[in-house]
């Protein structure tokens, strides 16, 4: 196991990171300002990669995809905002969690009806589809390297806009005190479905630039739901910057466990119990961090509230 | 209890004491597969061959007139399960067929066998259904399912590679398939991992995997993970330094579609292609074209042979199902002209075929596909007949 290795390792998981952090923070600001929860997240996530996937199919370039790509899923995610969630505001969270399931079986099956049940094809864009040595002797994609410095912008935007602006100040008084801004004459529907559409062009985004890596397939939003609902937990529900260290510890421990565990094991045990065992071990990491932040601190990393 | 009633039932049955089904006017067929959600591109397409060979009867199979029931697992086992308890109790279908998964195949197959109903199987092939719980009333038309690893085993091990990174999802299927590619290949093991069954990201095991400088890559990695690993592979560069072998799962034509170039040049083994040369083939690929608009996958050959299989034994018995034993020797005896050429069942009614190394490659239309370039295996049977004991 050698130097070069664990960085490259290092790299893998900021880079699964990045991605979980573009779709935590939008969750995490529906989830603390809203007090919705919404499993419909992944559903804007695959619109992303699949409006990206064919405006790229169609013009030959990607970063028309991408375009493409965040608008789609913010007026996707706005509709529904409008059309259902803001009837479900002030309903228990088990009715939301009934409702969103819902939607993301409306989602998988119209995205069928529009694209068909086989995955479609996206391409890395033709300028990144080297690889390059930030580490002499460990080649690493370029697409890769690409989604961590586009993940760190977003992360500086979200920093500005939260901080240094009126939105993000509404936005940090949502989330503190929702009755108190509504009673303060700030038109909280209004500001709901901004947040809402925000969150849905991140989601889009991290969808868009998923395309080229993964399958790009109906139902490619469910499997990192749940990473991202791990994700905001651990960071503490509301808090951007939470969801910022959440996704990268997830990202870093899942890359890591999955790289290095059964190779630890293997000190231990024979290499047949190891490799099973790490990789069972490996995919449960994960969910034992959680466990172990929500003993250690049962509200998240960083709660938002008082 | 219902079990009972239903063995009594057959035993009833098969002594003559009930009056047997009106079956002069026609047989009915039960197909349970997976029609949506994740993995239902496999599930059309057994359904579209199998109604292909269907409509080429004109609604017959072996000149009897057949009402296909089809019904939508949705990839879970409870649904399919109670999907086929209806078939059986309240449609009285004569043969079920369909199922993709091993799974599913595993909680439907042997109560419905059991209970003395036909099951063709066009998929899935459990070692379990091939051994020790074989069942007078189960066919597998397709493979069992080692049988593509292992034709990968003999194939890499044939070209000399003696250090190859061996990949498969920690699921009972993925540890199957490694061990069937180790049983015909003995060298050496650069590294076995197991993944996560729908894993997304393979950054973390490419990285490892470049790190331990294998000669060759075997992996198993169906569906969605198959478009994830492939991506990834090319991406990472490692696609022209070290070699990738896999079964034809990963290579049938809904992936190379969304995987594009990363697939191109790549091998795999599979039991049929479209370039397999003989009548039945040749039919079978220029109707499936013609009647659906896209190119048949080994999904729709296994389909399209589970159809003809029941078709050559409603011929032999003519449409006269009353008699089990017979139309069951008709089954066995398989004579038909099978897509992939040389096919026969062995004594557990699993295939006895040839099985094929596959390239990827750009075909004159510019679309990816495969061509065959060798056979690795003659009269291949699956290595769990002999704990089959019927």
């Amino acid at each position: 196991m050698s130097t070069l290795l664990v960085l490259e390792q290092v790299l893998n998981g900021l880079q699964l990171g990045v991605m979980l952090f573009l779709l935590a923070a939008g969750l995490t600001l529906v989830f603390g300002i809203m007090d919705l929860i919404n499993l419909a997240h992944g559903s804007l996530y695959m619109v992303g990669a699949f409006v990206a996937a064919t405006v790229a199919q169609w013009t030959g370039s990607f970063m028309l995809g991408l375009l493409a790509a965040l608008p789609a899923a913010a007026l996707a995610g706005m509709a529904v905002e409008v059309v259902t969630l803001r009837h479900l505001y002030e309903r228990s969270h088990l009715d939301q969690v009934l409702a969103t399931f819902g939607l993301i079986l409306f989602f998988n099956e119209m995205v069928r009806i529009v694209w068909g049940p086989r995955a479609i094809f996206m391409d890395v864009p033709q300028a990144l589809s080297g690889t390059v040595e930030i580490v002499p002797g460990a080649p690493y994609p370029m697409y890769r390297l690409a989604i961590i410095l586009t993940g760190i912008a977003i992360a500086a935007f979200l920093y500005v806009l939260i901080t240094r602006t009126r939105v993000g100040m509404l936005i940090r008084a949502g989330a503190s005190n929702r009755e108190m801004i509504g009673a303060l004459g700030v038109n909280v529907k209004l500001l709901y479905t901004l947040v809402f559409g925000l969150g849905a062009a991140l989601a889009g985004l991290a969808g868009a630039m998923a395309g080229p890596i993964f399958a790009v397939e109906v139902g490619m939003g469910e499997g990192i739901l749940i990473l991202t609902f791990v994700v905001i937990v651990i960071g503490g529900i509301g808090s951007v910057r939470g969801a910022l260290v959440g996704a990268l510890l997830v990202g870093l421990v899942d890359t890591l466990g999955r790289a290095f565990l059964p190779t630890l094991l293997r000190l231990v045990a024979d290499p047949a119990t190891a490799d099973g065992v790490g990789a069972s071990l490996a995919s449960m990491s994960i969910y034992i961090l959680m466990a172990a932040v929500l003993i250690w601190r049962p509200r998240g990393l960083f709660p938002a509230y008082g | 209890m219902r079990r009972k009633i239903q063995f009594a039932f057959a035993v009833a049955a098969a002594a003559g004491l009930l009056p047997a089904p009106a079956l002069a006017d026609g047989i009915k067929i039960g197909m349970i597969t997976t029609l949506s959600g994740g993995g239902s591109s496999l599930g059309i397409d057994i359904r579209d061959g199998f109604d292909l060979a269907l409509k080429q009867g004109g609604g017959q199979l072996g000149g009897v007139q057949v009402e296909l029931i089809v019904s939508d697992d949705g990839r879970k086992p409870e649904t399919a399960k109670q999907i086929a308890d209806r078939m059986v109790k309240s449609d009285k279908v004569d043969i079920m067929t369909g199922i993709v998964w091993s799974n599913l195949a595993m909680a439907v197959v042997p109560a419905v066998t059991r209970g003395g109903t036909f099951y063709i199987s066009p998929n899935a092939g459990p070692s379990a259904l091939a051994g020790k719980m074989c069942n007078e009333n189960y066919f597998n038309v397709a493979w069992q399912n080692d049988n593509l690893h292992e034709a990968m085993g003999q194939h890499v091990a044939d070209k000399g590679y003696n250090n190859v990174y061996i990949m498969a999802p920690n699921y009972p299927a993925g540890r199957d398939a490694l061990a069937g590619f180790k049983r015909f290949y003995k060298g050496g093991i650069a590294g076995e991992v197991y993944t996560k069954l729908g894993q997304k990201d393979y950054a973390a095991e490419i990285s490892a995997l470049r790190a331990a400088k294998p000669d060759a890559v075997f992996f198993f990695l169906p569906g969605g993970m198959g478009i994830n690993f492939l991506k990834q592979y090319a991406q990472a560069g490692l696609k022209e330094s070290i070699p990738l072998f896999g079964p034809a799962f990963s290579f049938d034509e809904t992936i190379l579609k969304p995987v594009g170039d990363a697939a191109l040049g790549v091998f795999n083994s599979s039991q049929w292609n479209a370039d397999i040369e003989n009548a039945a083939n040749r039919a079978f690929v220029a109707d499936f074209i013609a009647e659906y608009g896209r190119r048949p996958s080994l999904y729709a050959s296994q389909g399209y042979d589970a159809a003809r299989l029941i078709g050559s034994a409603l011929a032999a018995v003519k449409g006269d199902m009353s008699d089990k034993s017979a139309f069951r020797l008709a089954l066995t005896k398989a004579e038909f002209e099978s897509v992939r050429g040389n096919f026969r069942f062995g004594a557990n009614h699993h295939p006895i075929q040839d099985i094929y190394v596959r390239q990827v490659y750009r075909d004159e239309n510019g679309e990816l596909t495969n061509k065959i370039v060798g056979k690795v295996f003659s009269d291949h049977q699956d290595a769990y007949a002999k704990d089959c004991i019927m």
